[in-house]
């Protein structure tokens, strides 16, 4: 673009919006400090907006931003406003533009870095989220704390203490070694699922939020893949794009949830089901599939049928087994249940389904009630139904869910 | 940095699990540690019914019998060590054989702020 074209303000606004989430993981890097490193970015924007205007706009902007953020910061730090062992920051400053590029180099290594901080396991699992959609995403603390219903000083007081945890526990600034990488993964990839299901599935709130946080999940998990391309991280960003590409069909128009089998197909988004299924081949043909990759092929089945009949269920159901196998869990077992009563019929589901519920692990769960349910419905056992759709009832929290559970069980003939 | 890691685990199981490692094991990975110049010391510790508690209130010692606080898990040892940042202290303590039946838990060490 030609820069001499652009207003000196938009410009600045157009880098903020692109560059300044690089800016400041490499600040951080280079600071080692989260609350510096932000007041420099900062700084360096304002010293961009006075003297680029005159100077014209370097030919490096970000290299510039990060130049000149260091520089306020090390001057500050050196007017003794703040109380940091200047033997921790890089000597010397960087003076001018023969330095400059030097930081290009290890920008996208510094994002990386930042996500694997904002998921260090050492903090809290919803400090890493919120630290996570302020630092990585840039969310305000407002839009995170109405995302997850909490109010912005819980929010700014999980961040800040997450950050005091970062410097007084000394957890490091660094992308894991391959020993630690994979589990160290693990927790970056549950917080970016973690950002989209509260966005996918939310108890409450506006849906705009909501879409709000689905996007910037599958935003981070194009980063994410950009920047360390593992078959996993494909296989979360091809979940989610699965997911997402049903956003339009899984609801009516009053907000009520409409059920795979129900929803118009016409509805869904052919070209996140076509990046999805993209990433999935990719992901297989690596050859190292992940319970991510595993639940985005069933997703992946589920978004090739025509309807809920042409739909491969014996395909799905070997692949809860292979998922089972791989990270077992109830709530994976009661899925697979669900689609055994799909491939082999209500009655051989239902028996899955009393079996889990007999051991007593999904006994509050309302899904579990919901499935049983449905699966005596189906074999016209209408008292066993009305039951277990009380029960679920019971268990529901949730508005939408429990309106679609009382349709139901008003539908059931004899009442 | 220093960290002390912690090892807590109930003592009715530390020495009696399938997992429980033996003593000899336990002093080979502290020589592990040692030989890897982080080790600053380490000592195993005798059974929580040994403990005694001492309290100055109004400058009168108190001093009861058993540990702190009386809980499922107990102190039963403590590693001290010199590491880069928490990610080197997780790994060290993550290899302390007595983490397969108990917890470790990792504080870093605080320097004391003197005047002047």
């Amino acid at each position: 673009m030609d820069q001499q074209q652009e207003p000196i303000e938009r410009a600045l606004e157009r880098l903020y919006r692109e560059e300044s989430r690089r800016v400041l993981a490499t600040l951080i890097r280079l600071l080692g400090d989260f609350d510096l490193a932000e007041e420099a970015l900062h700084e360096a924007f304002r010293a961009a907006l006075e003297q680029w205007p005159e100077q014209g706009v370097p030919a490096n902007p970000r290299a510039w931003l990060v130049s000149a953020g260091r520089f306020k910061a090390i001057d500050q730090l050196r007017r003794g406003k703040r109380f940091l062992a200047l033997d921790e920051v890089e000597e010397p400053v960087c003076g001018e533009a023969q330095n400059l590029d030097q930081y290009g180099e290890h920008l996208e290594d510094d994002r990386l870095r930042l996500i694997f901080t904002c998921c260090h396991p050492a903090l809290a699992p919803d400090a890493q989220v919120a630290l996570t959609l302020r630092e990585v995403c840039d969310l305000t603390t407002e839009e995170i704390a109405s995302a997850f219903l909490a109010t912005p000083p819980t929010i700014a007081q999980r961040i800040v203490r997450a950050k005091n945890k970062i410097r007084d526990a000394r957890i490091p600034y660094e992308v894991p070694g391959r020993r630690e990488l994979p589990e160290r993964l693990e927790a970056v990839l549950r917080v970016v699922y973690l950002v989209f299901n509260e966005g996918y599935f939310a108890s409450s709130g506006e849906s705009l939020t909501r879409q709000h946080l689905c996007a910037e999940a599958i935003r981070l998990g194009r980063l994410l893949l950009e920047l360390l391309p593992e078959a996993e991280v494909r296989g979360l960003l091809a979940l989610m794009l699965l997911q997402e590409s049903r956003r339009a069909a899984r609801s009516d128009a009053e907000g009520r949830p409409v059920l795979l089998e129900e929803q118009d197909r016409g509805l869904w988004d052919r070209a996140l089901i076509a990046e999805g299924q993209q990433q999935i081949e990719a992901a297989f043909a690596s050859g190292e599939i992940g319970p991510y990759c595993l639940q985005a092929a069933i997703s992946a089945l589920h978004a090739e049928a025509a309807d809920i009949e042409a739909t491969d269920w014996a395909q799905i159901v070997g692949l809860y087994d292979v998922l089972l196998g791989a990270a077992p869990s109830p709530v994976i077992e009661l899925n697979r249940a669900v689609a055994l009563a799909m491939r082999d019929g209500a009655e051989a589901g239902l028996r899955q389904v009393e079996a889990i519920l007999g051991r007593g692990e999904l006994a509050d769960y309302h899904l579990a009630h919901a499935a049983r349910a449905d699966l005596n419905r189906r074999l016209g056992r209408w008292d066993e139904a009305r039951a277990a759709y009380r029960r679920a009832l019971q268990l529901s929290q949730q508005g939408m869910d429990r309106q679609f559970l009382e349709r139901r069980l008003a539908e059931l003939p004899g009442a | 940095m220093k960290y002390l890691c912690l090892i807590y685990s109930d003592e009715n199981v530390l020495h009696k699990s399938p997992d429980s490692p033996r003593d000899g094991e336990c002093y080979d990975y502290f020589q592990s540690v040692q030989q890897s110049g982080r080790m600053l010391a380490a000592e195993p510790l005798e059974p929580v019914a040994t403990a005694t508690t001492v309290r100055v209130r109004g400058g009168k010692l108190s001093i009861t019998d058993g540990p702190f606080a009386e809980t499922k898990e107990q102190l039963a040892g403590f590693y001290l060590i010199e590491a880069r940042d928490l990610n080197e202290a997780l790994q060290i303590a993550g290899g302390i054989p007595s983490a397969r039946v108990g917890s470790v838990e990792v504080r870093p060490v605080r320097q004391l702020q003197l005047e002047g």
